[in-house]
Parts: structure tokens; sequence; C-alpha cells
């Protein structure tokens, strides 16, 4: 077993072995240009385009001439929000979002809200869900796009994306997610789920950084986006940029891997998860899930230490590689704000610890983790003031803490 | 970001870790920060009543590694000195001793404020007027 163990899957992912060993010609001897049109290095890069066009498109159910490819998933989101808000602009101003989106959303409405659009952002419940009845009441006739994430990166909750769908698409609206956490790992199709625009990423699901696709239904209905780059007018005028070939093959590799091994993997991955988060949860007093355990991705957990602050709980489990929705990790000293969004108090959002597990995570690293963290939430709490007056039956809001 | 040599070395193993009767006449008790801001820090201090010297020193914080080491530090710093010298440690000696990056500051000055804040609840058991504290903030 090698330490530091990676636990961080939900951050990024390795790259499979064998989406490098497909990757790797397109950096050397195959190195042609997909435009080039009139001679074999650009055919045979393009060939390889081609078909890793049809890699992506057929594990989430797509036709390949529906798959824009991207440099990731914030460009694909930019792309399609933006590009929504152009093309529609004289079919309305109105977009619909929700608080626990990524920042690649949340942040492409703000942009469009400095230029005169109209954003709702729908809360959620203490599962990390919308509310369906909200979600159908905030749809007004100048509504162009919905945007709901499949499944969340900080705590796994898988929305109820078919229901949310029917609801949108039966109004005349589109819809839109960001399944960049969800492709790969759970059944996504953009048929029976109702999908006008997904976005996804190469470096999610073991695949290079750099790339990632933006699918754009192109019938019932057909959906344009507007160029939010002005080139050559690759990719159907959606995206110019000479291709990245080697990340696309990639990427379609990544996904051809991922379809073939995500009835497996999947159920490994939640045993194991269950495992660490069973463990961890009944032996150590005052922990807490975070987000929905029903609707959530395979391979995360997002646990609160009560009494324990997740960066220094991350310094002494520093063996293990985790993420945390802790103030002191982000520039902002405010803790995570898609934990504020499920009502976790500000607290408990301090002392929250993302484990992601992968394809590579191994059970013996599991039995590593659960004493590991065990003994450091123990060493911790010791010295915790926190914990003491826990322990003392302090009532803390009547404490007079003296901010800072 | 990396944490510095003597950071970790407090984290591993922090000094003077523990309670000391806050009923007590000699125990100064100050508790700083407040957990929906991720840190909080209580330093307690023990004066010998002949002498005004700390001859104990004990600390419990909740808070990341920078915050555990300020306040460890502080803890060693403060056994020993007279009440008027622990008065004269500065939150940027703290930051220069254990490297802080500019991000982390705040921890240094948390942990003044604890000294202060103990050696305040002191006077005042003590029958001496609260000193006025500058705010840092």
């Amino acid at each position: 077993m090698k330490i530091p163990i990676y636990l961080d899957n939900n951050a990024t992912t390795p790259l499979d072995p064998r989406v490098l060993e497909a990757m790797i010609p397109y950096f050397t001897e195959k190195f042609g240009n997909a435009a080039s049109r009139n001679h074999s290095f650009g055919w045979e890069a393009e060939e390889a385009v081609d078909y890793a066009r049809e890699q992506v498109a057929k594990l989430i159910n797509a036709n390949e001439k529906e798959i824009v490819f991207t440099s990731g998933a914030t460009e694909a989101i930019n792309l399609a929000i933006k590009g929504v808000a152009e093309m529609y602009e004289k079919k309305g101003d109105h977009i619909i979002t929700v608080v626990t989106e990524h920042k690649a959303v949340l942040d492409s409405c703000k942009h469009l809200e400095r230029l005169g659009k109209k954003v709702t952002y729908l809360p959620v419940n203490k599962e990390g869900l919308i509310d369906l009845n909200q979600l159908a009441d905030a749809i007004t006739d100048k509504t162009i796009l919905v945007s709901v994430m499949y499944a969340n990166n900080e705590i796994g909750t898988i929305q109820n994306i078919r229901e949310i769908s029917k609801i949108v698409r039966s109004r005349g609206v589109l819809f839109m997610t960001d399944a960049t956490q969800a492709v790969g790992k759970i059944p996504v199709d953009v048929e029976a789920d109702g999908i006008d625009l997904l976005a996804m990423s190469g470096h999610k699901i073991y695949g290079p950084k750099g790339v990632g696709a933006l699918y754009v239904r192109r019938k019932n209905p057909r959906v344009k986006v507007t160029a939010q780059m002005d080139g050559g007018g690759h990719e159907r005028g959606m995206r110019s940029g000479t291709l990245n070939v080697p990340g696309i093959v990639g990427l379609g590799k990544a996904c051809e891997i991922a379809q073939q091994e995500m009835p497996t993997e999947s159920v490994r991955l939640a045993k194991l998860r269950d495992k660490l988060e069973h463990a961890l949860t009944t032996t150590i007093e005052e922990t807490y899930v975070n987000g929905s355990r029903e609707h959530r991705l395979p391979h995360v957990s997002n646990i609160s230490f009560n009494f324990v602050e997740g960066e220094g709980l991350m310094m002494g489990i520093k063996n293990i590689a985790v993420s945390s929705g802790s103030a002191c990790t982000s520039a902002s000293l405010e803790p995570s704000y898609v934990l504020k969004a499920l009502g976790v108090n500000d607290e408990l959002a301090h002392s929250s610890i993302r484990f992601g597990l992968g394809r590579f995570t191994t059970e013996e690293e599991i039995d590593y983790t659960i004493p590991y963290v065990q003994q450091a939430v123990a060493r911790l709490r010791e010295v915790s003031p926190l914990w003491e007056m826990f322990k003392e039956g302090v009532d803390f809001s009547k404490v007079e803490w003296k901010a800072h | 970001m990396a944490y510095s040599d003597k950071v970790i070395d407090h984290y591993n193993n922090p000094r003077n870790v523990g309670t000391l009767d806050k009923n007590k006449k000699e125990v100064g008790t100050g508790l700083v920060g407040a957990p929906e801001c991720g840190d909080v820090m209580r330093l307690q201090i023990e004066v010998d009543p002949e002498t005004k010297t700390i001859i104990d020193a004990k600390f419990k914080t909740y808070g990341c590694g920078s915050a555990i080491a300020s306040s460890s530090l502080a803890t060693e710093w403060l056994k020993g000195k007279t009440i008027d010298e622990a008065l004269k440690i500065d939150n940027m000696d703290i930051v220069e001793e254990l490297s802080l990056p500019p991000v982390k500051i705040h921890c240094s000055v948390l942990a003044e404020d604890a000294i202060k804040a103990a050696i305040n609840d002191w006077r005042i058991k003590n029958g001496l007027e609260p000193l006025k504290l500058e705010d840092h903030h």
C-alpha cells in the first residue's frame, strides 16, 4: 500500500493507464490537425476524434453529432449558459438554477445578471435536493433555461433529474445539467433523463485534464448555443480552436472504460464507502453525514466531526488526501456554501471532511483509513475546548463568543 | 500550503494542553474566537500572588494547525513571565517564530487576544481594573 492514500477523487482522478496508452500516439506520430482535410495526418486525427465522439456519446446515450469538445466542464458550462442566454434572448431573459451548483454555473449566471438577465437560485432541503413544486412555480414565460446539477461535488447528492426535466420541458424550457460528477459513475441517459444540454469533464473519470464536452441536443428540440469564442468555426461553429486530439482520444477511452466498468465499480465503491462511513460514524461520537444518504453517488461520503476543525483534522491525517468544507481551506474564510445551503451550521461545516473514493481505492486503504481517522479525531478532541465544554454539558448558544 | 517545521512540531506535540481550575483566584481564563468562525482558543494562566509571575499555563484550541501551534507556543512563552512581561507578547512575534503565512496571521492575533483575555480575567478576579484592549480587527 502506498502512502499517502488518495481519497479526493471528486477533485480529480488519476489517469487510467489504459487511457494514457490510447493517448500516447496522438502526441507524437499521429500529431495531425483534425481540421486538415487534405492529407493523411489530418484524416488520422479526424478519425480518432470521430471515434472518441462516438465513445463519449454512447456513455450518455447521445448521438455523436451532439457532442462538442471543450477544454473541460467549466468551459462547457460557460458555453451552455451564456450560449443559450445569447441565442434565445428574444425568447426570454430568465434562468433558473440551484444554490448548490458549482461556481462555474453560479458565476456564469452572475455574469449574465450583470448583463441584465434574471436568475432564480432555488434553495435545497437538508439532503441537498430541490423542491419540484418550487421549481414549477419559478418558471415564467420568460424562462429560457433551467440548470440543475446531476450530482453534487461536495456531498454527492443526486437530484431527481427525470422529474425535474419533465417539469421543465413541459413548459417549453431547455433543461441543462452539469453532470461532471455523475457521468461515468452512475447511468446518465440524455434521452431517458430528458436532458437538452449536459456538461462533463475528462479528469473526473480517469481521463486527462484539459478536456471535456458539452452535449447539445439536435432534435426534439433542436438546441443551439451562440459560440463564446471566435475563430475557425470548429465543432459545428459552437467551439472554435484546434481540437485537443490526444485529450479527446483520452476522454473517449475514459468514457468507454467507465461504461464497461460502471456496474461492478459502482457496487464495489458503494460497499467500501459504506464500510468507511459506517465505521467512522458508529465509533466516533458526534459525527454527521452531510447530504442525502439515499440519493447519493456511490463513492462519496461527507462527514462532519463535531468539535474538530476540518483543516486541523486534515493535518492530523496527512497520510490520506481528502478535502474539507472548512473555511481555512478556501481563500474566502467562509465555510462551504454547499453545506450552508443544506442548513448545516457553520460550526459543523468547518468540521467537515469529504472522502472521495475511486477506481484505484483498495479495501486495504479503507482499512487503514478507519483507525487512522478515529485516532486523529480523538487526539484533536483532547485539544479542543469545545469538546471539553460539550462533555461538561455547556449550552453553546449561551456562551458569549468573542468572534474575531 | 506547506506548514513550517515549527508549526508541525507544535501540532504533533502540543505543549501544555489541559485545563486549570477556572474558579481559583490565581487562575485567569481567556476564551476567544467562535465555533462558527472555525477557531476557538482557551488559554489559562496561573499567577503567583506574590511575584505576579505566571507559574503555569494551559490551552485547548479548536482550529487549524496554525491556531493550535500559536496557542501552544503562547503557553510556552507565558510560563515564567511576569504579567507585565506577558502583556508585551505581540502577535507578530508568534508569526515570526512559527513562520506563519499571511492567511494564518489571524491565528496569532487570536493567541495574543487569548493572552490578554486571560490576564484581564485574572485582574478582575483580583480586584484590578481590566486593561483596555486595542481592537485588532
